[in-house]
This record gives structure tokens, sequence and C-alpha cells, in this order.
């Protein structure tokens, strides 16, 4: 697979107070590609994806050192607009979060942020959104009711809508389906399978089988060390570390 | 193993049930204290609606009162009512912008934990336990003899204009009164927006502030109508800190701009009651005036109650 790199990080350790919680973290990864964070619980890779669109900035006390390059921009730079780099970088969260306004609304939020006001535009674009999530069929007759009525899947897939409604290049997800029944995991599954061809995905998960479906590359985190990065299939098969090893064939964590 | 002997079986059954007492009792006396409550308030209405319906007509509510306001025949309270909704609906304009305002640059700005901020909430908190007419005073200093008389020189008046009670000095000392009710309550609906929602409007790209003008404050718009309800309720019937502010004993004509003076329903009890030549006879007028002040306070309250419900159910279905 010999896509691009589109995210490059050089040494990056993050700071909570005084306590390291990433440490020395080197990885390329590529675009149109999905990327898999695997690892034990607090080993990091949640707090690591969101170095990405500088989430952790939110975060009272946090230090982070090192490089972080988006398309060869380091995006900790001083001159930095972290407004155009989340619009660049977008994000699912665990626990889907819909805004308690109508379906439409929750798309067209992100538009008229940035400046779209019209309304066939908006309206284009939500539609093309929702097909793009797999939701339009489910939703198209209740666009204007609220967001809140629909399923937890579908409110997943409407995170998802909004976030490739401003058509981010990148989208990262923080373990989107952990809080999904199967059906609706295998949904959001496919669904990453089919956005992979516009969007780079970065994705955290705790769920080996899922990063094993969807994933080309896989990063395996241990204790906010990177310890192997690798294709995904030689992660799960072949992989050079003990620790890995260990891991993937359930035999700690 | 055997079965178990008949005497060891007998000692696991469940049925073995004690009476509790204990829990008896408390359930006993949270139902009483709460039974005594019920009946203190049932007490206080009844004993108003009965004194005062009688003395409750379509002309005493609608007219001014022009000849003695002690004689049943012409007492009267438009005034009153007029003077009492108007400083209650200023001071909402005011209060209402101002605290909550505080209460986002409390819960969304000001470093949490930090010295400062919480000497702002020990502040807020003393603010609620001062004495209120304690608040009259500092209206009288602060509103009418600092503000008020150096407004006067400024723009050259040949007389007091704000130098002297008016609703609007009234209206701002109950503002600064029930200021801690509507931070509070307001505080309140902020911390419980879920963080999930600002995330999310963040990662999109939102800034901090159309974060909060379009995702938060909407979202908080019911807490915050909360407060508003609970400031109308307190200020409403408040006489102290109007006192000196801008209330009057007595007025021909209704208030027509900020700077006149008001007669007040809470206000005229007491001078019925203090000021009364043959309190038997004014008596059936102060319960009516009472009743008319408790009808004005439930209806302003009712009033939030209803705007609030509607917004709730708006956003349940998603506008």
């Amino acid at each position: 697979m010999s896509a691009a790199p589109l995210i490059e990080t050089k040494n990056v350790e993050l700071f909570y107070g005084s306590s390291r919680a990433l440490k020395g973290i080197d990885i390329t990864i590529k675009e149109k590609l999905v990327t898999a964070f695997i690892g034990p619980s607090g080993c990091g890779k949640s707090t690591f994806l969101r170095c990405f669109n500088r989430m952790n900035d939110l975060i009272d006390n946090v230090r982070i050192t090192g490089q972080c390059l988006i398309g060869g921009e380091d995006i900790y730079a001083k001159d930095v607009d972290v407004i155009e780099l989340r619009k660049r970088v977008g994000m699912v969260f665990q626990r889907s979060n819909p805004f308690p306004k109508s379906i439409y609304d929750n798309i067209a939020y992100g538009l008229r942020l940035h400046g779209t006001k019209d309304k066939s535009e908006i309206d284009g674009i939500v539609e093309s959104s929702l097909r793009g999530a797999a939701l339009w069929d489910e939703v198209k007759d209740r666009l204007h009711s609220s967001a809140l009525g629909l399923s937890g899947g579908q409110q997943q897939r409407l995170c998802i809508a909004r976030a490739i409604a401003i058509r981010p290049e990148i989208i990262l997800m923080d373990e989107p389906a952990s809080a999904l029944d199967p059906i609706a995991t295998v949904k959001i599954e496919e669904l990453i399978l089919e956005l992979k061809k516009e969007f780079t995905i970065v994705i955290v998960t705790h769920n080996m089988q899922q990063a094993t479906r969807i994933s080309d590359y896989t990063a395996f985190f241990y204790i906010g060390e990177l310890i192997e990065y690798d294709l995904t299939t030689k992660i799960f098969t072949n992989p050079a570390k003990k620790q890995t090893e260990d891991y993937v064939t359930g035999r700690f964590g | 193993m055997s079965n178990p002997s008949p005497s060891a079986s007998a000692a696991r059954r469940f049925d073995r049930k004690r009476p509790d007492i204990a829990s008896g009792l408390f359930t006993g006396l949270t139902g009483l204290a709460t039974f005594g409550i019920l009946a203190i308030l049932a007490t206080i209405l009844g004993n108003i609606l009965y004194h005062g319906l009688p003395g409750l007509s379509w002309r005493f509510v609608s007219t001014i009162p022009r000849k003695d306001m002690f004689e049943p025949e012409s007492a009267a309270v438009l005034s009153m009512i007029v003077g009492t909704s108007i400083r209650v609906m200023v001071m909402t304009i005011f209060v209402i912008p101002i605290g909550v305002i505080t209460a986002v640059y409390l819960t969304e700005y000001a470093a949490s934990g930090s010295s400062y901020t919480r000497i702002i909430r020990v502040a807020i908190a003393n603010l609620a336990g001062v004495p209120s007419i304690v608040f009259g005073l500092f209206g009288l200093g602060f509103f009418i003899n600092f503000i008020g008389k150096n407004l006067d020189l400024l723009t050259h008046q040949s007389g007091p204009l704000f130098g002297k009670p008016t609703v609007l000095w009234a209206s701002l000392t109950l503002a600064v009164m029930t200021m801690p009710v509507v931070i509070v309550a307001t505080e309140e609906a902020l911390k419980a927006i879920p963080p999930g929602l600002r995330e999310a409007s963040l990662a999109l790209g939102a800034t901090k502030l159309e974060t909060i003008l379009k995702i938060v404050l909407p979202n908080a718009l019911p807490g915050i109508l909360t407060g508003a309800i609970l400031a109308v309720s307190r200020a409403a019937g408040e006489v102290a800190p109007i006192l000196f502010t801008g209330v009057a004993y007595y007025m021909a004509d209704l208030p027509g701009k900020l700077t006149d003076q008001f007669m007040d329903l809470g206000y005229h009890a007491f001078v019925l009651s203090t000021q009364s030549d043959n309190i038997e006879k004014t008596r059936p007028i102060l319960y009516a005036t009472v009743l008319v002040l408790l009808m004005l306070t439930f209806s302003l309250n009712a009033i939030g109650i209803i705007v609030r419900a509607r917004i709730r159910k708006a956003m349940r279905a998603g506008h």
C-alpha cells in the first residue's frame, strides 16, 4: 500500500501535570487508509488520537512536546488556527453526541458555522452527508424531527454525517461502536470501509476483531508507548514484538 | 454430604421478618413534617382567601385610589398592581442578562478551583444572605445618592430627576438582591449540559463563543427561566429594598416613566396595617390587598412556568 503520508508525529510526548501519558511517539499515517489504534485501557491511544485535532487543548494542565505534522504542517506551531485544523480533522466520539436539534440542523450546524448560508446548498450537503453515512433512507421523511428520537446506532451515524458534512480530510474515531449493539456495529464498520475511499480514518478500538475487519494498519500502544506499528495482517498474524503477540492473542490486557 | 439437620435449615429460612421500628418511626416523621408544612401553607392561604375574597371586586382592582385609601368604599389597588408589576419586570430585564453572563463566566471561563473563583463564589453566596433592608440602604446610598445625584449634575437638571426614589432604582436594587438566585440557577443549568455536546461543537470547528451561544445557552434556557421564576417570586413580595429607593405612600397617577415613583402592593399592605385610624374597618381592605399580591405573584410565576414548559417541549421536538 503506497499511499502518501498524511499525519506524521516525531517524538510526541504529552504530560498531565507532571505525569507523562505519551512517551516519544513516532508514527506515520497514510492517507485514504484506515489506521487502528489498539491497546489496553489507559494506554494513551485516545489521548494520542486527540492530539491530531488538538482536543487536548481543552484540558487544563496538559503539555505536549515533539512535532505533530498534518500534510507537512506542524499543527502545534504558534500561528496555527485551531478552527481551520478542526475543519480538516473531524471527530466522532465514543458516545454519540447529537445536538438536541433536528436531524437537519445537526448537519447544518457545521456548515453554518463556516459561513454556508444558501439554503439549497445546505439542503444538498445535508442529503449527501446523510447518504454518505448510510442514514438517508431511514431519516429522509423526518429531517426536521429531533435527532434525539433516533436509535443509538442511527445517532452515531448522524454524528458521522455531521463530521463529513464539512468535508474534512481526516476523520478521527474514538471507539465509535463501543456503545452499540452488534447489528449497529456492523453498519458502522461497513460505513468506515465505504468512507475510506474519500477520507483518511484513524480509529481507536478495544475490539480486536473490529481492527482486523476494517483497518489497513494497526498501532499497538502500551502504557503511553507505541510498541508496534505495521500492516494489520502482520500485527495480528506475525507480530514482531512479544508484547503485541500477547495482547492480540488475548494473553493480557 | 448428607442433608443438613432440620434445625440448621430452619436457621436459614427467610420468613423471619421482624418489625423494623426505627424505619417505621422515620417514615412517620418525614410524613408528619411534610403534612405540617402543607397544613401551615393551607392555613395561610385559606385565611387570606376567607378574609380577602369579600373585599375583592372589579372596582377594587381596576381603579386608581382617588379618595380615602382606608375607606372600604373608595379603597382601590390598580396603582399598586401596576407599580409592583413594573418593578418586577424592570428588575427581570436587568437581573437575567447580568446574572446569566456572570454564571457563564464562572462556569465556562474562570479557572475552576482557583482561589479567585472561590472568592467570587463565596461573595455570591454571602450576597444571598444579606438582609433585604440592607439592600434598601445600599440602593439609597449607591443608586440614588451616588449614581442618581451625579447623573443630575452631569445632565444639568434643574431639580432632582435621578437623585430621588424612582421605579428604576427600586428595580435595580431588587436586581442586585436577586442576582445570586439567577447566577446559581444558571450555573446549575450550565453544569448539567453534557460535556459531549461542547466537544462535538468544538470538534466541528466552532469557537468557544459560538459553542456557548449556539449550544450551551439554548440548552440551559429552562434552567435560566427557573432562576427567573425564583427571582420574581422573591422580589414580588419584598418591601424593604424599595422602601427608600422608589415606593410612594400615595400617588394620584400611575407611573409613566422610569424616573417616577410608584405605589406597591406589599408596601400598601404595610401602610394599611400601620397607618389606619380604624383597623377594624381597614382589615378587609388589607386582606384583599394581600390576596391581590398573592394572585399577582402566582400569575407572574405561571407565565414563567408556561414559557419554560413550551421551551422544553420545543427542545424535545428538535427545534
